[in-house]
């Protein structure tokens, strides 16, 4: 048990939990309006806070050392030198003097196919009966990624 | 009764105890971080994931967000009660963050079910669902190591022995809820 007294009573965790639930509510709605910019605020941003809401008042990490603070800002900082490390080769499929031609076949296979089963990705692949059939169940015959991306399987799948 | 070095010593002001726990806080965000940060770049760069993520039930997802976030309240009034010492309010309080981890799961068994059996969705289906079931069921396998040492703590702490292992165990829980917090837009919210 830590040293310090955290010197809150019920009714601020109650508080913050009800704060939580509201955003919560919130994050939930937000998309129903269909505006890319307030789905992306209500989901993300929300769950920032919610996440911030959650370390500092559950976690007591504002009353932590900052030993600790520190400690997990250099788990982040890692995770970030990961992303902007590697998404440039995964989020693009070309750029200057290279293409990932494979990877394009693959979003443009799996854009068809989508579109072809009127946005029910599954439905087209795998049957009435919920289970499918060998061939709309792989991954290739979904995708038809690299090699085996061919025009047969995309007809087997519609 | 000698007591755990753990609880005992400490060398950077924190109780070695917490200290530990911390530092699995941050190998934590590091397994979460490469893994939800694999995810958000391949979603980007693979739009007809989004043909797939339509699947994933959005008030199943809220509903078990709910859940979550009530048993850290939970977690968190086991710790203020482990602080004034009352062992026996502590457990109640963690016996209730349990019962939490239990229904996260049976919504997340049914949500499964529904996925697996009756749409067919496996984790081979595309790179959407594997991501989706590697994703969640770590995090199902954290709530599930979390609820099992709850009951060891739960037990002790109920005969007021060892409670500042409440709050260690409560940091963690916490910690399980912060990872479901963003997991919930990733999966679910993002369609």
């Amino acid at each position: 048990m830590s040293e310090e007294s955290h010197g809150h009573d019920e009714s601020y965790y109650i508080k913050t939990w009800l704060l939580l639930v509201v955003l919560l509510i919130i994050s939930v709605l937000g998309p129903e309006l269909e505006i890319k910019i307030v789905t992306f605020v209500t989901a993300f941003g929300i769950a920032v806070v919610k996440a911030a809401l959650v370390a500092n008042r559950f976690m007591h990490l504002n009353i932590e050392r900052k030993y600790i603070t520190s400690l997990l800002i250099t788990g982040i900082a890692a995770m970030l030198i990961f992303f902007f490390g590697v998404a440039p080769d995964v989020m693009r499929h070309s750029g200057t003097n290279w293409e990932h031609v494979s990877a394009q076949e693959w979003v443009e296979h799996g854009m068809a196919v989508g579109e072809a089963s009127g946005g029910h990705h599954g439905e087209a692949t795998h049957g009435d009966d919920g289970h499918g059939d060998e061939a709309g169940h792989g991954d290739e015959a979904e995708h038809g990624h690299d090699a085996e991306h061919g025009e047969g399987e995309a007809e087997a799948t519609h | 009764m000698s007591r755990p070095i753990a609880t005992t010593r400490s060398a950077t002001g924190i109780p070695t105890g917490r200290l530990a726990l911390w530092w699995i806080v941050f190998s934590e965000i590091v397994i979460f971080g490469g893994l939800l940060g694999s995810y958000i770049m391949h979603r980007i760069g693979h739009p007809e994931w989004a043909y797939d993520a339509i699947h994933t039930n959005t008030m199943a997802g809220a509903v078990n967000t709910f859940v979550l976030l009530t048993s850290s309240l939970m977690a968190v009034l086991a710790h203020q009660a482990a602080e004034r010492g009352d062992g026996k309010r502590a457990a109640k309080f963690l016996y209730w963050t349990v019962l939490g981890a239990v229904a996260f799961l049976v919504i997340k068994g049914f949500e499964w079910h529904h996925e697996i059996v009756d749409l067919g969705y496996v984790l081979t289906t595309s790179g959407f669902w594997s991501f989706y079931y590697i994703a969640a069921g770590l995090h199902g396998v954290h709530v599930i190591g979390g609820a099992i040492i709850m009951l060891f703590v739960a037990h002790d702490a109920k005969k007021g022995k060892e409670l500042q292992r409440v709050e260690y165990i409560g940091i963690y829980w916490h910690f399980v809820d912060l990872v479901w917090i963003f997991l919930f837009p990733l999966l679910y919210i993002a369609k």
